[in-house]
């Protein structure tokens, strides 16, 4: 009882600290609309079974400077990576001759809102897929070309641009198809277990402590609408197991490989976890 | 006591572990009781000043990752995960600050986020290199207890 008090004393303290020391830490309440014509949800009412009543983009809890670049397609930096990846999939590659166009004709007609709906039921690998495996599955079967290898500078274009079809789609991922539903127990069961020597969980900092700040980062619900995003800190794109790596890497534990049943598991889990919000890769974040 | 030393030292010094080890309680011993730990974890001289260095230290303690404290208002960035550190030494005891540091779990219960800084209760898949290791040493723990007892 007298510890409570004590508690909620110094949180009092913080707040009066405030000012210089620590900076206000709600996110804003703002419109995000792209070129001032595509409206974005980035607040919506959380899917039944979600621990939050309201999910929240993570555009919210940046910083002015880096909301601002992403209302504007010709300030976003990750639009040069769209572009790129534009051109891969015009470009013939493999011993089949084909280019992804070959076959796929014009992205922003037949890939709109595709994306929006990854991870997939894969039937024949039985497991989801994410959209940088469904690239590869093409790849392979039907331009008998390499799998990209993880993280190549391809990978991250043709995913953003292929993403970015998707622009303003809400998230959507179906757990009636195959075994989705227990990834996504498996997922879950990963987000809430304590990992490394720090001992934390995803949920340590995205469920119980989103809206504050920890050091200079201020932490937000966690949610992949905006995969890959473009990371001002990095210069670059970052694929969504990079950031799994990343956050894992941060508790002081070993972390999973990329693509591997653990982090599928928490991708699908994840994406459940922002569905409604709109797609918004490239999304910029700090 | 002075028995349950010579144990520690002779068990120590079998194990090959350095002679500065010696001195120190080793993590799976620490014994807090009623949210208190009343024996320091090391017998080396506790350093305020260097207690402050390691809350701030990002490698080291990394408290103000989650503490706010006006004590170190030299420091940009103070986060806010956890209450504010100013006046923390009269709020708690040597005691219990100390019993916060070495295992927060003990004291806060298994929920906290705040980690054990001289626990080896840790989470799942540690890296190889932090594996069996403390986040901070006996020695860097009494001296961020005595630190922390100054902020009155
Ligand atoms: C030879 C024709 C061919 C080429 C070349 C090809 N694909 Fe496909 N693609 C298909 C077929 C057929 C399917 C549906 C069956 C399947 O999933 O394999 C498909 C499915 C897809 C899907 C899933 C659509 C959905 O509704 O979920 C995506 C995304 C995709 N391809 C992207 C690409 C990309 C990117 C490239 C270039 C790297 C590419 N494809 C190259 C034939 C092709
Ligand atoms: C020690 C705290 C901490 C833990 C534990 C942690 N993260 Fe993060 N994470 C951060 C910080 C800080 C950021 C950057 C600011 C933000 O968006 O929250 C971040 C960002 C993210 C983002 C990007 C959000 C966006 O809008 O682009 C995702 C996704 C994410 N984390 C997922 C996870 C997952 C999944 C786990 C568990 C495997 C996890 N995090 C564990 C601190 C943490
Ligand atoms: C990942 C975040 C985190 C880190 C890092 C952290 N703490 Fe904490 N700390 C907390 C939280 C959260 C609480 C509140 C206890 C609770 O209810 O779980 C707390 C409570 C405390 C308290 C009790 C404060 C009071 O007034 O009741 C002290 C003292 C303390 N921490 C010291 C430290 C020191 C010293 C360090 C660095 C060696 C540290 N903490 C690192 C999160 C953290």
């Amino acid at each position: 009882m007298s510890r409570k008090l004590i508690l909620a004393a110094a949180t009092a303290a913080v707040v009066s600290v405030g000012g210089a020391l620590v900076a206000s830490a709600d996110p804003v309440d703002e419109e995000l609309v792209i070129d001032g014509e595509i409206p974005m949800v980035i607040r919506t009412k959380a899917p039944e079974g979600h621990p939050f009543d309201e999910v929240l983009s993570g555009w919210l809890f940046r910083t002015p400077e880096t909301r601002s670049l992403e209302e504007d397609t010709f300030t976003n930096p990750g639009m040069l990576y769209v572009e790129r990846g534009e051109e891969i999939w015009n470009t013939v590659e493999g011993e089949a001759g084909k280019s992804c166009a070959s076959c796929h004709g014009d992205a922003a007609e037949t890939m709109a809102g595709v994306a929006a709906a990854y991870p997939k039921w894969d039937a024949d690998a039985e497991r989801p897929i994410n959209v940088e495996l469904q690239i590869d599955k093409c790849r392979e079967n039907n331009m008998k070309a390499e799998p990209y290898k993880f993280d190549a500078p391809e990978q991250r274009a043709l995913t953003t641009f292929l993403k970015h079809q998707s622009l303003g789609k809400p998230v959507q991922v179906d757990l009636s198809q195959g075994d989705m539903q227990s990834w996504w127990d498996q997922g879950k069961e990963v987000y809430y277990t304590r990992t490394g020597q720090l001992n934390l969980s995803c949920a340590s900092c995205h469920e119980e402590n989103n809206g504050k700040y920890i050091r200079a980062d201020h932490l937000s619900q966690g949610n992949v609408n905006g995969f890959p995003t473009y990371r001002l800190k990095q210069g670059n794109m970052v694929l969504l197991h990079s950031r799994f790596r990343g956050c894992i890497r941060d508790t002081r534990a070993e972390f999973p490989a990329p693509f591997s049943d653990e982090l599928m598991a928490l991708e699908v889990y994840t994406t459940w976890r922002g569905t409604g919000l709109s797609v918004e890769t490239p999304a910029v974040r700090q | 006591m002075l028995s349950a030393r010579l144990t520690l030292a002779a068990a120590a010094l079998c194990a090959g572990i350095t002679a500065a080890a010696a001195k120190d309680i080793p993590p799976g011993d620490v014994k807090i009781v009623d949210g208190k730990l009343a024996e320091a974890v090391s017998d080396t001289a506790a350093s305020a000043a260097d207690g402050r260095k390691f809350f701030a230290d990002r490698k080291l303690g990394n408290c103000l990752a989650c503490h706010a404290n006006s004590d170190l208002s030299e420091q940009q960035f103070h986060g806010e995960v956890g209450p504010s550190m100013d006046g923390v030494g009269a709020r708690w005891t040597p005691e219990e600050l100390r019993a916060i540091v070495v295992n927060s779990k003990a004291v806060f219960g298994a929920q906290t986020v705040m980690p054990g800084f001289y626990s080896l209760e840790v989470g799942k898949d540690v890296a190889e290199k932090f594996q069996g290791k403390t986040i901070l040493s006996a020695e860097q723990v009494e001296s961020i207890v005595a630190y922390l007892a100054t902020l009155k």
